[in-house]
């Protein structure tokens, strides 16, 4: 190469006028890279550069004075020669079209077709770039077909509009709020937002607000100084200082205490945090991305929710479908479970029974995609055959009675969630309480025989006393015993 | 028997793609390797599968084009048709060199100016 250089008498075309000695214009257009080719102004090849023979597959010298069209193999040239729709305009004419090399392959190109003049600006010929566009038409096409965000998959409509406007509110730098029912994999796209923002590098910090007491979650939200309780031997950041140029993803933000929605609203409108006890704030960071499985708009109208923290948090809403309203896409989860689940358990099953495709397909998975993965699971680990039948999955999908009783919790239990209602939990059981409900029951089947009871118990007489005695239960079980 | 090939054309030389062809010559080559019967024929549209139809119905033997994809040039290989891509020049010059047996694949028979 540079021998070229220094003797640019090989070359007929030089560059005269630049620099102290002319240069050879062939090895210049070479280290562009970028296809190029001088034309004359009948469009025949004058000169091509290295990219564009590579490209072409045609090398210079047996290509001179051809016209561009046989060489390059446009579309371009045949249905809308650039040259001939530039007529004398002088600016540069840009196009999208596909080449045919002489490997037979097809490829999409950008063409840049540009007039070259003299100095008189007379029209001498052209300058053609071409531009290979592979790789972007293949990113294109990804995104075109995807039917994937993350670790979110779905082709359904209301999906497919779903990964629309993820990567553009990836992109923004607003508070989110993601509704759905529960397994509908709201974690997945707050953290499929965190990673196509351009926080995605930094912190993405989980806090679910539903699992800690008010005192402990406060602390652990926005810090607290040493000494500030009981049991604060030293500074702790808390999670929005942790999560400083990252994001802060708050689950279950409707289980989050009225207190410390104030505190949160003063943190969206100032940026500043001040841990407990402290009286110093720090300035931090931290995009706020909330979700919930809870209507907000009527625990907002109950008043167990801040009006003014749920417009704040409602900047961009998501709302994500149940499985039960995303059609064809439950016959993509299953396959892709299942695909998933066969690689990890490496077994060779080759795909599920028609009935049991059927049962699963028309199956309204309350738990979503969270419950249809677990179903698919747990087939995939019981069956030892080649297909997954119906006795393969869980016996409430096939057992129409355990069926119609789960339903019936699950209709409870969804009520439960889309009204502002938190769950009841359920009361609390200790070993007295039950300890008690045992001896009744031991009495209960010993007809009111103490001696009885007290032998299948494994206990003796006088022990069965004193714990009768300690639970009042005497009084009741000598009446009882009475009557029978 | 005579033999038939044919032409992608594009004016007087061969069309630069065989997908975007809009009209086509096609010769019968007899024992002597003389031009016997030929015509040319005006495509309705430029289509690379309505072209491949063509040949397969059409008996034709040998095609000679520009640029072909390999998906079309695999498709008449495998149904035994000669195939001769990549050839740059005018139609007349082209079915000579055919007729004398030296025409090739890649081969660039263009007067330059």
């Amino acid at each position: 190469m540079r021998d070229i250089h220094q003797n640019p008498d090989n070359y007929p075309a030089k560059i005269a006028g630049l620099f102290a000695h002319p240069l050879a214009f062939p090895p210049f257009l070479d280290e562009i890279p970028l296809g190029l080719a001088v034309l004359d102004k009948d469009r025949r090849i004058v000169l091509l550069n290295r990219t564009l023979e590579g490209l072409t597959g045609y090398s210079r010298q047996e290509i001179k004075g051809i016209p561009c069209a046989y060489i390059l193999r446009s579309n371009a040239c045949l249905e809308n020669c650039p040259a001939l729709c530039m007529q004398d305009s002088a600016d540069a004419v840009c196009m999208e079209a596909n080449i045919i090399n002489r490997d037979r392959q097809k490829i999409p190109v950008r063409i840049t077709f540009s007039v070259i003049r003299d100095m008189d600006g007379r029209t001498v010929g052209y300058l053609e770039a071409v531009e290979d566009i592979r790789l972007l038409r293949s990113l294109n096409g990804k995104a075109e077909h995807a039917y994937a965000f993350g670790q979110i998959i779905g082709r359904s409509p209301q999906m497919e509009s779903i990964f629309r406007v993820l990567p553009v509110i990836a992109q923004s730098d607003s508070s989110v709020l993601i509704t759905g029912e529960t397994g509908t994999g709201k974690d997945f796209v707050a953290e499929a937002i965190h990673q196509g923002s351009q926080r995605g590098k930094n912190p993405f910090i989980k806090v679910n607000c539903g699992a800690l007491p008010e005192t402990l979650l406060e602390s652990e939200l926005f810090g607290h100084q040493k000494g500030a309780f009981t049991g604060a031997v030293e500074n702790k950041p808390g999670r929005f200082r942790l999560a400083h140029n990252g994001t802060l993803y708050l689950t279950e933000i409707g289980d989050l205490p009225l207190s410390l929605q104030v505190k949160l609203l003063t943190f969206l409108d100032d940026k500043v945090v001040f841990p407990l006890g402290g009286t110093k704030g720090f300035q931090v960071n931290v995009r706020v991305i909330a979700a919930t499985h809870r209507n907000l708009g009527l625990m907002v109208r109950e008043g167990r929710f801040r009006e003014d923290l749920l417009f704040r948090l409602n900047v961009v809403r998501l709302h994500l479908p149940p499985v039960r309203e995303r059609g064809d896409d439950i016959r993509l989860l299953l396959d892709h479970f299942m695909r998933s689940y066969l690689t990890r358990l490496k077994k060779p099953i080759k795909g599920f029974s028609a009935k049991a495709l059927r049962l699963l397909l028309d199956f309204t998975y309350p738990g979503n995609v969270r419950e249809l993965r677990n179903i698919i699971e747990y087939a995939v680990n019981i069956c030892e055959e080649d297909q997954i039948l119906l006795k393969h999955l869980p016996a409430y999908l096939t057992d129409p009675s355990a069926r119609d009783w789960d339903r019936e919790e699950e209709k409870k239990e969804s009520r439960n969630l889309w009204t502002s209602e938190p769950q009841p939990r359920e009361p609390e059981k200790d070993w007295a309480s039950a300890e008690k409900a045992m001896i009744m029951d031991a009495l209960l089947k010993a007809r009111g025989s103490r001696s009885k009871a007290a032998e299948s118990l494994g206990w003796g007489r006088s022990t069965l006393w004193r714990k009768m005695k300690a639970y009042g239960l005497s009084d009741t079980v000598s009446s009882k015993g009475s009557d029978i | 028997m005579n033999k038939k090939v044919l032409i992608c054309l594009y004016g007087n030389d061969v069309a630069p793609r065989f997908d975007l062809t809009t009209e086509v010559f096609i010769a019968s080559i007899g024992p002597e390797n003389r031009t016997e019967d030929e015509k040319s024929v005006v495509l309705p549209r430029a289509s690379a599968e309505e072209l491949c139809h063509m040949i397969l119905t059409g008996d034709i033997q040998t095609v000679i084009c520009g640029g072909i994809e390999e998906e079309y040039y695999q498709y008449l290989t495998w149904k035994r048709i000669n195939v001769f891509d990549a050839v740059i020049g005018t139609c007349d010059r082209v079915l000579e060199e055919f007729t004398k047996g030296t025409l090739r694949s890649g081969a660039i028979l263009y007067d330059p100016k």
